[in-house]
């Protein structure tokens, strides 16, 4: 029983994140370039906030990351996770990496899950994928999962449907997928957005824990500074596929330096 | 998890009248394509003048036609070309759809703008017209049938299917599956497939349904079964021009060509509610509902 356990746990002893350094990164698509000259690095288990209005660059930067850009992007620059330099490698081995080393999440948990497919088996597929597990190993990685992200009743949540759980719990599993193989990477894209405020609160507490040593590192996507305030230690600002703005998440609140870190503080208003 | 075997999807099907009525109206014509390999009630190519126009009785349970041939087995016999063109029709057009439709959809951008242009200039192209050009070169018979009615309905399939597989390619778990490192191919076996499922499930039933009567349609101009072969749509033909003086002779393949494909459309509804776990159990919402609230 101990041993399954031990089986179905990916290597944990690389105890520190690996560092991501991103320098030159531009990315356009059909021709219109979209992400002008890009730099920032991540340092071993730092929650780095990307913050910025629709369209800015920040989710694309997050996809040029987990090397999920579309097919036609054209990408210059450098991307590094520890060692390893991401821009120009082919997609099979940019796959591996993927859900291994980089966890990612997104903003609706509605559509983030197949809706064909039980949570259990959603949770551990990347797991599954980069381990192979048996089933019952991959049952009780399920089980483990469920439990990590704060799921009550895991053995109901791991069989059931996505439509049979509440939004809550659906991106809780999507979270549970995300750090299945405990990646020194996570990327997580508006993860709060589309949830009501009380469970937002509950979320944001669980990429703290999460994120809590230094054997993970977090890239936190929002529009929203209150929520922002909340997670990241420091924040890119970004405006019209540049970075406008990199400092500590302090330094922002009380002393933004660029206009349109000043405009996203007063539309924020009383919520800070 | 210790996945319990979904025999849910079966019993699901059986259990909604629609489901129920198909399989068993299906059921039917596949044990009468069966036995009739085997026995007949008669001989559905003996005629006999003096007999003709019979009425139902033990000898002729449904009577004789024109020239005295037994109705009853004429339907029976004819359910080996329905089966026949019904089958290979299904395979052709559903093969032909989702080879197609993957590629068209989901395939290299330099694959998939010609094969849309294709599919279209296809679907545009009239399945009779097709079966008359295939018939001229290698002369009419139920092949002729199968293989027009299965280009004909199977790039219909693959117009469908594609943009379904477009609109799924586009949802976030498809990302996240990329995300979690799954390779395109495991993609599209995993994800992509099962939820295009659905709808490549009800067109492939419509276009069985429509195959039996692109069969009558077909063999009644005569680019189908030879006359020597009963089948329902040569009955037809045979037995219209008397519908004015009996009725009742012309109602028999008439009644079976619509109890079959209704049989086949009510399939592909039932099979669709089955095969979906948010309709499966009547509760939850599809993916329409959430689009408008999402």
């Amino acid at each position: 029983m101990g041993e399954r356990t031990d089986h179905a746990t990916p290597p944990s002893d690389s105890t520190l994140a690996p560092p991501l350094e991103v320098s030159g990164l531009t990315v356009a698509i059909g021709g219109t370039e979209l992400l002008h000259d890009i730099s920032f690095s991540l340092e071993p288990g730092e929650r780095l906030g990307f913050i910025g209005g629709s369209g800015s660059g920040k989710t694309l930067t997050a996809l040029a990351v987990a090397g999920l850009l579309p097919e036609e992007a054209e990408i210059r620059g450098s991307i590094r996770l520890g060692d390893v330099e991401l821009v120009g490698k082919p997609d099979a081995e940019l796959a591996s990496l993927r859900g291994d080393r980089i966890g990612m999440v997104f903003q609706e948990p509605k559509t983030a899950l197949n809706p064909l497919h039980r949570l259990g088996r959603q949770m551990t597929e990347a797991l599954a994928l980069h381990y192979s597990l048996s089933r019952s190993e991959r049952r009780e990685a399920a089980l483990r999962l469920a439990a990590r992200v704060g799921l009550k009743e895991p053995d109901r949540i791991v069989r059931a449907y996505p439509h049979e759980v509440s939004g809550g719990q659906r991106q809780r599993a999507a979270i549970a997928a995300a750090i299945a193989t405990r990646p020194g990477l996570l990327l997580a894209d508006e993860p709060t957005t589309a949830l009501d405020v009380t469970v937002q609160r509950g979320v944001l507490q669980l990429f703290r824990d999460l994120t809590e040593g230094d054997d993970t590192s977090l890239v936190f996507i929002t529009h929203d500074l209150a929520v922002m305030a909340e997670v990241a230690e420091r924040v890119l600002v970004f405006d019209a596929g540049s970075v406008v703005e990199d400092a500590a998440v302090a330094q922002i609140l009380e002393s933004p330096q660029h206009p349109i870190t000043r405009a996203l503080i007063n539309a924020a208003g009383g919520d800070l | 998890m210790s996945a319990r075997p979904d025999f849910g999807i079966f019993r699901q099907l059986v259990g909604s009248p629609r489901g129920a009525f198909a399989m068993i109206v299906l059921g039917i014509v596949a044990i009468a394509a069966l036995v009739s390999l085997f026995w007949l009630p008669g001989d559905p190519n003996h005629s006999n003048v003096y007999d003709a126009w019979a009425p139902p009785s033990a000898a002729h349970w449904l009577g004789t036609d024109y020239s005295g041939r037994d109705i009853a087995s004429r339907l029976i016999a004819g359910t080996r070309v329905t089966v026949l063109v019904v089958l290979g029709a299904a395979i052709v057009s559903g093969f032909i759809g989702l080879v197609l439709a993957v590629i068209s959809g989901l395939g290299p951008r330099t694959l998939r703008e010609p094969l849309v242009i294709l599919i279209d200039v296809l679907i545009a192209f009239p399945t009779l017209l097709l079966a008359m050009m295939l018939a001229a070169v290698f002369g009419s018979g139920i092949p002729i049938v199968i293989v027009s009615v299965g280009i004909g309905y199977g790039v219909q399939i693959a117009r469908v299917v594609r943009s379904e597989l477009r609109q799924i390619n586009a949802e976030d778990f498809i990302l996240a599956a990329r995300a979690a490192g799954l390779s395109r191919w495991t993609i599209l076996r995993m994800h992509l497939l099962p939820n295009a499922a659905p709808v490549f499930t009800v067109q492939l039933s419509l276009s069985m349904g429509l195959a039996i009567l692109a069969e009558a349609g077909l063999s009644y101009l005569g680019f189908g079964a030879p006359p020597s072969v009963p089948s329902w749509g040569l009955m037809l033909k045979d037995m219209q021009a008397y519908i004015a003086v009996h009725p009742t002779v012309v109602l028999w393949p008439g009644l079976t060509i619509t109890l079959t494909v209704l049989a086949f459309y009510l399939l592909g509804d039932a099979l669709r509610e089955s095969m979906d776990p948010r309709l499966r159990f009547g509760r939850g919402s599809t993916r329409k509902q959430e689009a408008e609230h999402g």
